[in-house]
């Protein structure tokens, strides 16, 4: 069974956005690591760069599947988690533990259109 | 089966040889390359006899499975038997000891050929024109996505940036499409697996470039909207591109060209039977519509007025266009009669495509000829309907309606001692059959993908059946013993992860 975190914003695409001041902490939920299985590459995107709310901006992928991240807020890219360069496993090893990349958001109010744990999990019981 | 698993390079033994290689009587001009591109030491090639290498390869072969050691019910990839007069027809020196530099007027009967193919296949799909020339499936895709961009290009429509694909689309499709440029737009599939008509609707506007479908889809099912559908992408301006992989259960029974497709991309190595897996090598056809033909990619196989054949290669030779305007001129306005292939989409190819595979294929279809050729697709579809029909009640069938050349079960109907699709496919390679394929569609979540193709006897299936049955029971029984599965094969379950992580490409990194 897949566990989710309270007090964290999550998108349909199975992203989790957790909020630090004025900058989106974005990862991968613990269902979509469990769905995409021992995962063998994470592509980001670079420093700086601008992101709109659903573009995607890098991928993920397992020996059965490659699947797109879709950025859950706007603005720009501050850090990357370079660690996921030579240790993708680190996202199956703990999904929550593990960000992706930080985003400096030009529209907190986007986050009031994403899900909260307990509205996600009613969600991946559906899928 | 004995196991064998080694390189070629555990056989070297210093100063062992299978050839002596002549004096090398210009070593003088190794002198005269830069030094930068001179080895310092020997390459380190294998030093093995010629009975090392023939036992090597013997044995490596005897490892392999393939259509000719048995089933290989694997879904989307219609695997059929390869007629063995394909190879000998394709071995004739005749073809064999052509070479692709000759000049065209030394080379009438095969580019003869190539054009007799195109017609067959014209005839077949109802599209008016054929290029032979793309290598595989998503080459061909490719090709025809460019002949789509080029189409709206030509008429300075530039804003058609998008393509829509359902969700149940062959992962090639996207992939084609992003490669050619081109932005994806989804359309989802209704509850019966097909694509939605209602959701297809809106993503309709002046920025659509056009649609890819595969029907029957991945499902296996007919989409019975085609022509709804047709006329509602025809009407906002797009074009309908039919990837061919699913086109066995409709040969010679019903025409892409008359569902409304303006292009689409034919598998030789699935629908006409030539060799699919270990490499192929495949070839991917690409037919339009007679309004997209000057945007076929070059090199072209053109016809004379006096009826010998040649190559366009693209220059613009005609002449309405300025002297000299050189390859694909973009400013001719020869379209759609011309006859230098100077409207073309690209060059996409050296040469003709893959001859020796175009021969096999064209073999294959006059062999069947025109009255057989249409019993092909009823008899995939009867073999896969009764496979379906037989497993139904120890399988889940998600969409319980009649499919034609494959079908896709969601797993086990029983599912409660946790035994996956995956330990399915793992467990049948131990009763010798090939897995389905697994995991795709990607709609349910334990897909398991069964096309039987027209060629396998009614023995062969009603064996598979029962031991897919055999497997179920299995299931309820003995899930620890299934799960590590497989075990009669030389190999059991693969670390396919590290593999992908930290993969040894080189013997060097082995050794």
């Amino acid at each position: 069974m897949s566990k989710t975190l309270e007090g964290l914003y999550y998108s349909e695409s199975h992203e989790w956005v957790k909020v630090e001041g004025n900058v989106a902490i974005i990862g991968i939920t613990d269902f979509a690591q469990h769905a995409m299985g021992d995962l063998s590459y994470v592509d980001m995107p670079e420093v700086d760069d601008e992101l709109e709310k659903g573009e995607e901006f890098g991928a993920v992928e397992s020996v059965k599947a490659a699947s797109d991240l879709y950025s859950p807020v706007s603005g720009t890219v501050i850090e990357i988690n370079e660690e996921l360069e030579d240790a993708p496993e680190l996202l199956n090893q703990d999904a929550f533990a593990n960000w992706i990349v930080k985003v400096e958001m030009s529209d907190p109010s986007e986050l009031e259109a994403l899900m909260d744990a307990a509205a996600y999990e009613a969600m991946c019981a559906n899928e | 089966m004995k196991y064998y698993d080694k390189l070629i390079f555990d056989l070297s033994k210093e100063g062992r040889q299978g050839y002596s290689l002549p004096v090398n009587k210009w070593e003088s001009t190794v002198s005269e390359l830069p030094a930068g591109l001179l080895r310092a030491d020997v390459p380190a090639l294998p030093q093995v006899s010629e009975l090392d290498v023939v036992r090597h390869y013997t044995n490596l072969s005897q490892m392999n499975f393939g259509v000719d050691s048995g089933f290989y019910p694997l879904g989307s990839c219609t695997m059929k038997y390869n007629p063995k007069i394909n190879e000998e027809i394709a071995a004739n020196p005749v073809f064999a000891g052509l070479h692709p530099l000759q000049p065209a007027e030394t080379v009438q009967g095969a580019l003869r050929l190539y054009k007799d193919l195109a017609a067959a296949l014209s005839a077949i799909t109802g599209m008016a024109e054929f290029t032979l020339d793309p290598f595989a499936g998503a080459h061909g895709e490719l090709t025809g996505l460019m002949v789509i961009r080029q189409y709206h290009i030509a008429r300075g429509d530039l804003k058609r940036t998008k393509i829509i694909v359902p969700d149940s689309a062959h992962g090639t499709n996207p992939a084609s499409a992003a490669v050619c440029g081109l932005d994806i737009v989804q359309v989802k599939s209704n509850a019966m697996g097909l694509v939605d008509v209602e959701d297809l609707k809106p993503l309709l506007d002046d920025t659509i470039a056009g649609i890819m479908m595969t029907n029957p889809n991945t499902l296996g099912l007919f989409e019975k909207d085609i022509k709804e559908i047709a006329a509602l992408v025809h009407a906002c301006g797009g074009l309908l591109y039919y990837d061919g992989a699913n086109m066995n259960p409709l040969m010679g029974v019903v025409r892409p060209g008359d569902m409304g497709f303006d292009v689409l991309h034919l598998n030789l190595h699935k629908t006409f039977s030539t060799p699919h897996g270990g490499g192929g090598p495949g070839s991917g056809p690409v037919g339009v519509a007679a309004h997209l033909a000057s945007h076929l990619p070059v090199p072209k196989v053109m016809e004379a007025e006096d009826g010998t054949l040649y190559i366009a290669d693209g220059t613009c030779r005609c002449a309405s266009s300025p002297e000299g305007s050189g390859a694909f001129g973009p400013a001719c306005s020869c379209a759609p009669e011309c006859k230098c292939g100077c409207q073309a989409c690209g060059q996409i190819s050296g040469f003709m495509g893959n001859f020796g595979v175009l021969l096999r294929a064209y073999t294959y279809i006059l062999m069947l000829g025109k009255q057989n050729i249409k019993k092909v697709g009823p008899l995939a579809v009867l073999g896969a309907n009764y496979i379906k029909e037989s497993l139904k009640d120890v399988y889940k069938l998600p969409i319980p309606t009649v499919c034609k050349h494959e079908f896709v079960f969601d797993g086990l109907a029983d599912q409660s001692t946790g035994v996956t699709t995956l330990d399915v496919a793992k467990r049948l390679l131990d009763y010798g059959f090939h897995a389905p394929t697994i995991y795709f569609p990607l709609l349910f979540h334990q897909s398991i993908m069964i096309e039987p193709t027209e060629t396998e006897s009614k023995e062969t299936l009603d064996e598979f059946i029962e031991v897919m049955r055999k497997l179920a029971r299995e299931a309820l029984e003995s899930p620890e013993y299934f799960k590590e599965a497989p075990h009669n094969t030389p190999v059991g379950r693969l670390d396919e992860t590290t593999a992908a992580r930290q993969p040894i490409l080189r013997y060097k990194d082995l050794v």
